[in-house]
This record gives structure tokens, sequence and C-alpha cells, in this order.
């Protein structure tokens, strides 16, 4: 079977002039269809940059970023939209204060040319366990976690097959971010997506993923599967210190 | 520990100006505090964070009222902005979230950290360098003598966060108000910083209110732990006693943090019941 | 889902509803200022005057009666007669027109394409951006009626070419504006979204980024509106705007400069008028940033 995701040296330089710098270095990873691949990492490692990437939003990278056994530089724009979408950390930043939540589904509706808008809407409201009447809302009258679904709602809308989860929950209150990891939970169940988490939190990622990869500096440590967290079993010595951390933070300090 | 009552607060209330008359955002807390580290714990818009603002007297537009805020010899409730001011860093001290925001960018930090103590003390200024390198030293900067020169961008985020410690710190405040401190922080970091300021506010028997929305963290790191919920205190547990939390809304906000090594069964998702919003504080 | 559709067409309604009250809260708040309800106060009356100004002269502002020139303020002529015998209040009543005629036609021409230039050069960036802002720059480089000045010195002096003189060179700040506005909304969360939702990089200006970008430009534009009135005053005054006999109000002062130690209505009337509605607009375009600007709140 192809991989949903499968990188193979990304590379990418970021700023100008002096402070040019690389910010991937030769990151490889294979996320199986169907699979919640989690990355992590301490701030500045690039995780969040591998998700850019891979979403086209950032351009200047070299390297091979095949979905679904395609490059992703050969998928038309309009196809890639129904397999890729991602959903984005500030539940208040990544929706337009302007407008409506109606708005917010029925433009790639719009877009792609489907029909039935209202229907779909709703459905995709529905999904994420809002009422229909939430189309007509605008974002500052929404809390967090609604927001947070919305933008769930909107990246499904166009039924994708793989999402890019950036730092979905981490803006959220404790028990706002269970409702929103129960949704996540539940969606990928139901649709068969195949996730790509990326989070600080390895809590969270112990909780979805199935796999995960160790980010430092730009590089890609080592992939590791989900009992590697509890049981500590771990070959780098980087990776052991975060996930050491991360457990005697979570256990009793 | 012993029952020296630093800070002596009751039915603290704070209310900002709305649209529509007054939104209430802290509704008659009290509590007590005593050389002891107490944990405030609730979610965004409990008013955790308020308090600590309140205290200090640091909301220009929010309208505070109590019938008693004592704290040492000082009735906050009447004292004038001067003595606010005094009281300010020298008694009582606030450490932010994130010190990217709480830095002046165009200082030098070390001078940043010696003029923190020159406001209050006199001194030459040698005198006040030599107080902030012990200060910086104090909290675990290899060569602080190098340190000190750098301006806040040219430090890491845990390093920023140590330097905002000794700078609230060098005073001698009896009363540290820490907000937050370290969800700013990687978690590999987060550790050390938070047990340095324990070990620091523990030799100096200052009191510690540690504002946060992690449960965990106040329950590893404080000895008494106030629950907040809409601006109220809805449960007051010693920290070591958190499992044999009584409101369901503390058992909710527990149980909907994933754990490693769970079950992955789906989180209990907290319901919130419209009587909280009433109770009264045990 | 047949209650919630059946819930709709009562929410589409209350959406309508708080579409309205937004409106009038803004005004409200609009009004609560004093300098600035003083300021939209100023500005309705020269609109209602330029609508009414038939009703409004006493005097047709053209008609000479050289028997009865330099006459001071009087029953008869309000504001006084000038060296032609025509009435100065029915002339400044006939010059508000001309007024809003300037101050419509720069703020069309100016707004879009100050929009249509930031937007684009903030959003697509490159040699593009660049290209477009070192444009701005030259423009920015001179002084606005020094270049106002050649321009109708080039284009031949009247109204019409004053007006588009000023357009010219009053674009400039607000495409500056547009640019830096774009440049922080082009890294946001939501226009990411947008841009990998399949919308075009047109649709993202229009649907996302315009309507972002519109309230502090409204504002630049009511500001600079105070500008506008002194240019094509200073123009008119200086003989390159609106020709005799039109009663523009610069070209009032002009004339009005020769008589002006015996006759003071002369340069007075037209001189407040000016003074007045610059004013006016600089206030109401504060107030507005009050209201609109999210930074302020």
């Amino acid at each position: 079977m192809t991989a949903a995701v499968s990188i193979r040296d990304l590379d990418i330089e970021l700023g100008f002039g002096a402070s040019r710098r690389l910010i991937l270095d030769g990151v490889a990873l294979d996320v199986p269809q169907g699979a919640c691949f989690g990355l992590v990492g301490e701030s500045g490692s690039g995780k969040s940059t591998v998700l850019r990437c891979i979403a086209l939003l950032l351009r200047g990278w070299s390297g091979d970023i095949d979905i679904n056994g395609r490059p992703v530089r050969d998928i038309p724009r309009a196809e890639y939209c129904r397999q890729v979408q991602m959903v984005f950390q500030d539940p208040y930043g990544s929706l337009h204060p302007r407008q409506s939540v109606a708005t917010a589904l029925f433009e790639p509706l719009r877009t792609h040319k489907l029909d039935r808008h209202q229907e779909r809407a709703e459905a995709a409201l529905a999904d994420v366990g809002l009422p229909g009447d939430f189309l007509y809302r605008y974002p500052h009258e929404l809390s967090g976690g609604q927001r947070q679904r919305v933008a769930i709602a909107r990246a499904l809308i166009l039924d994708p097959s793989i999402l890019l989860l950036d730092e979905p929950t981490s803006a959220l209150d404790v028990s706002v971010q269970a409702e929103v990891l129960n949704l996540l939970s539940d969606l990928r169940t139901k649709r068969g997506l195949t996730y790509l988490l990326v989070s600080h939190d390895l809590a969270v990622i112990d909780h979805l993923c199935d796999q995960f990869a160790v980010m430092q500096h730009g590089r890609l440590l080592e992939v590791l599967p989900r009992e590697a967290i509890a049981n500590l079993q771990v070959t780098n010595d980087y990776s052991r210190s975060l996930i050491q951390a991360s457990l005697d933070y979570d256990r009793a300090i | 520990m012993d029952d020296t009552v630093l800070l002596d607060i009751r039915n603290l209330s704070v209310a900002y100006r709305g649209e529509d008359g007054m939104v209430p955002a802290v509704r008659n807390v009290s509590f007590t505090l005593g050389r002891e580290r107490l944990g405030i714990v609730g979610e965004s818009g409990s008013g955790k964070s308020t308090i600590g603002r309140a205290l200090l007297r640091l909301l220009p537009t929010a309208q505070i009222t109590a019938d008693r805020i004592q704290f040492g010899q000082h009735d906050l409730t009447r004292a004038s902005e001067r003595q606010m001011l005094d009281i300010r860093g020298r008694h009582m001290s606030m450490i932010l979230q994130d010190p990217k925001f709480s830095l002046n960018p165009v200082r030098p930090v070390g001078d940043q950290v010696a003029e923190a103590f020159r406001i209050h003390h006199r001194c030459t200024r040698s005198e006040a360098k030599a107080k902030a390198l012990k200060m910086l030293k104090a909290v675990r900067i290899n060569d602080p003598e190098r340190v000190y020169g750098l301006y806040p961008h040219e430090v890491s985020g845990g390093m920023g966060q140590r330097i905002m410690i000794a700078m609230m710190l060098i005073a001698g405040p009896e009363v540290i108000i820490a907000d937050e401190p370290t969800s700013a922080l990687d978690v590999t970091i987060r550790l050390d910083v938070l047990k340095l300021l324990d070990d620091l506010v523990t030799s100096r028997g200052s009191g510690l209110i540690m504002i946060s929305h992690d449960l965990n963290l106040v329950r590893n790191f404080c000895d008494r732990v106030l629950i907040m919920y809409a601006g109220r205190i809805v449960e007051m547990l010693d920290a070591r006693n958190m499992g044999a939390a009584q409101h369901p809304y503390t058992r909710g906000l527990m149980a909907a943090q994933p754990r490693i090594g769970g079950n992955r069964q789906p989180l209990a998702v907290l319901k919130r019941d419209p009587a909280w919003l009433e109770e009264k504080a045990p | 889902m047949t209650v919630s559709s059946n819930a709709l067409p009562a929410a589409k309604a209350s959406l309508r509803r708080t579409f309205r009250d937004e409106a009038g809260r803004m005004l409200r708040r609009l009004l609560s200022n004093p300098a600035t309800a003083f300021g939209l106060c100023v500005i309705v009356i020269l609109v209602l005057a330029a609508i009414f100004a038939p009703l409004l002269m006493t005097h047709n502002p053209l008609a000479q009666n050289l028997s009865n020139i330099l006459k001071a303020p009087s029953a008869e002529n309000w504001f006084g007669t000038d060296e032609l015998g025509r009435d100065v209040y029915s002339r400044l009543i006939a010059g508000t027109r001309i007024t809003l005629t300037i101050i419509g036609l720069v703020s069309i021409i100016v707004a879009p394409i100050g929009l249509v230039i930031g937007t684009t050069a903030g959003y697509f960036g490159g040699w593009y951006d660049t290209a477009m802002m070192r444009i701005t720059d030259i423009f920015l480089s001179f002084p606005g009626l020094i270049l106002s000045l050649a321009f109708v010195a080039a284009l031949g002096p009247n109204l019409n070419n004053a007006i588009i003189a000023i357009a010219l060179t009053s674009w400039p700040p607000i495409a500056r504006l547009a640019r830096a506005e774009t440049l922080i909304l082009r890294s946001a969360d939501y226009i990411s979204a947008a841009h990998l939702l399949g919308a075009s990089p047109l649709r993202i200006l229009v649907k996302s980024i315009v309507p972002m970008c519109l309230p502090s430009v409204l504002i630049r534009v009511t500001l600079s509106m105070a500008t506008v009135i002194l240019t094509a005053a200073g123009l008119g005054f200086l003989g390159l705007g609106a020709q005799p006999p039109t009663p523009e109000w610069g070209a009032m002062i002009a004339t009005g400069r020769n008589y002006m130690l015996e006759s003071w209505w002369l340069v007075t009337f037209p001189g407040a008028a000016i003074l007045l509605v610059s004013l006016s607009f600089n206030l109401v375009g504060d107030g507005l940033r009050d209201v609109l600007d999210p930074k302020n709140r």
C-alpha cells in the first residue's frame, strides 16, 4: 500500500541575507494510509514547518513530498485541496473575523463548484457536533472550542483524506481539549482519515497517534511507535530526554 | 511552614465596565496566604489571572472591591498609588507568562535586573550590578558576566524566564505571584524553571501564588490549591489530596486531561452545571 | 436536521438584525465623542447645503451688480458683496457643490487605486512589490501641492484637471497603508486556510484581504480629505484650479485678497468655510479611527 504522505530529503532555508538559515535538513518520513502520525519537538525544531511545506504554504523547499504516491507538485491545485487540508493552532486566527460561519463553509464549495451548499455545510457542522443555526454566527460570537470545531468542519467540507493538524488543541482549555480530541478521534474512525499531528504535548500524541517522529534543530531524529513513550524505549539521547521530561511532568513531578 | 499570614483577602470582587453595565470577573473570593505555595487553577475566563493583577492593582479600568486585603501591615484596600509603588516589586512581585513581552527589548537584561534593585534600594551602580550578577547566578545562569550584557532577543525562552525570576526576586519580596510562569516554555526546561522558583521561594521564606491552567503542575508544586470557576472559588484543597476532590468541576478537569500510557478511550467530557455559578464557596 | 432548518430563517433574520445593531452601535459611539459629533454635523450641513443650494441662495451667485460692489454684510447681502457686486453668501453656498464634487471625485479615484496597488503589492511581493513601492516613493517624495501644481501646469488650469492632479498626488499614502496591512494579513492563518481550500489569489484579495483593509483605508481617506480641500483651495487661490467666475472658495479668497484691508468679508467667510470643513473631516477621521481601528480597542 502506498503511503498517504511520503517525504524524502526535505530541505528548506528561510530568511534573508545573513539571517538565512536551514530550517529543515533532510527530513524523511512515511505516513501510512489511515494512520495518525505525530511530530514532536521543542519550539524551533521545525515540526510546524514540515506541515507548511506539505500544505504548500511554503514554496522554497527541495526534496520530494508525495501524496498518495504522487509528487505533490504534480497534483493539480483543485485536486490537491480535496486530498489535503489543515487545522491551525490558534482558533482566534484561523477564522476570518468578518466572515460568518456560512461564508467560511460556502466559500470552498463555491470555488470547487459543488452543489447543495446549505445541506453540505449543515452536514459538516453536524459532523463536528454543532447545530445548523451556527451557520449564521460570526467568529467573535463563538468560544475557542466552537471556533476550532468550525475550523475542523471547514477542513472537512471538501472531504479530504489527509488532515494536517498543527497543535490543534494547545490553545484550548483542558476540558475543551478533551472534547476536540474526542471529536478528532471519532472523525478518523468514521471517515478513515489520515492525520499528521504536530504537538508539543506528548500526552496528546500518546492519546491519538500510532507512531511519532522526534525532531530537533530541523532534523528528524527517529520514528518511534506510540508505546515508546510510556515504556521509554528510545535509542536517541535527545528523544530520551524529551520523553523523560514529559513523563516527569506528567507523573508526580 | 509556620502560621504567619502574609496576605489575608476577604470578599474580593473585580468587575469590568462592559457594553451594558459592569461585568464581574471575580466574585467574592476569600483566602489567606502564609509562607507557602498556593496554587490558583481554573480555565480561561475563570478570573484566576485577574486576582493576581487586582492584588497588585494593575487593572486601571476595573472596579476592585473587597472587605479586606491585608498585606503585612498594609491595608491594600486603602493604600494610595504612592504606597502601591513601594509595594510593587519591593514587597510583592509578579512573574508573567512570556519573558519576550515583559523584558524591555532595547536594554541589556542585566541592567534591567540591576534597575529592579536600584528602584527600591539606595546603592551605587556597581553595587547594584554586583547584586544583579549574584542574583543571575542564583537562578543558575552559568556565566552571569556574559548574560548580563545580552539583549532580550539574544536569550532563549528558558533563560529569559530565569532572568525574569531574578528580576522579580532581587528586591526580596515577601509575596511572589507567578502567572503561568512556564506555559510559554518547552517541556524540557519547564521543570528546571519550576524547581528553581520553588527553591528560591522556599529558601527565602516567601509566599508564592502560582496561577495556572494546569492542574498537574499546581498539584505537584503547591501546598494548597484553589479551584476557580466563573470568578468564584469552587473548591479549596491540600495539593496532596487532589485525588479526593469533591467538586464535579475539579474532578471533571482531572479526568479530561489525557495521560501518557492511558487507555485511549474517549476522554471524559466536562458537563458544566449552571448551579456551579451560584453555589457558595466552601 | 429538520429542527435546525426550521430555525434557519429566524437565524438569518437575527443575523440581519445584529448587522443593523452593529451599525447603530457604531453611530452611537461616533456621536458620543463631542468633537466627532461636531465634525459630522458640519459635514451633514455641507451636504444639505449642496443639495438644497438653489433654495438657500438669496441671489444668483454669478449675477454682477456693479452699482452695489464691496458692500459690507447687511440684511440684503448677508455676507456682503464682492468687487463685481456678487452676493458672497450665495457664492459660498454655490461653492459647497464644488467642494463636494472635488471631495467625492477624489475619494472615488483615490481609494480604489490605493487599495489595488497596496494590496496586490503586499500580497504578491517580489519584484512587483518593489516596482510598485518605488513608484509610490517617487510620488511621496514630492510635496502634494507642488506635484499637483506641476500636473495642473502640464494639463491646463481648470477644475477637472485640478481634481485629477489632486487624486494623482493623494493615492500613495493609501497604497502604503494598504500594503502594510496586507503584509500582516498575508501570514494570518485564515488566509493560509483560504489558500489551502483552493481560493485563487484574486479571490483571497477581494474576499478576505480587502474587507480587512477597508476600515483603515476609510479612516485614511477621511483624514486626507482635509488636505484635499486645502490643496484644492490652494490651487484655486493660485489660479490653477476652478476658473472665474466659478464660485470656488480658494478662488474667492484669491480675488478677495486685493480688497482684504477694506473689505474683510471677502476673505473671511470663504476662509472660515475652508477651515471649518477641513477641520470637520479631520475630527470625523479621528472619531472613525477610535471606532473602527481594532488596535485602539
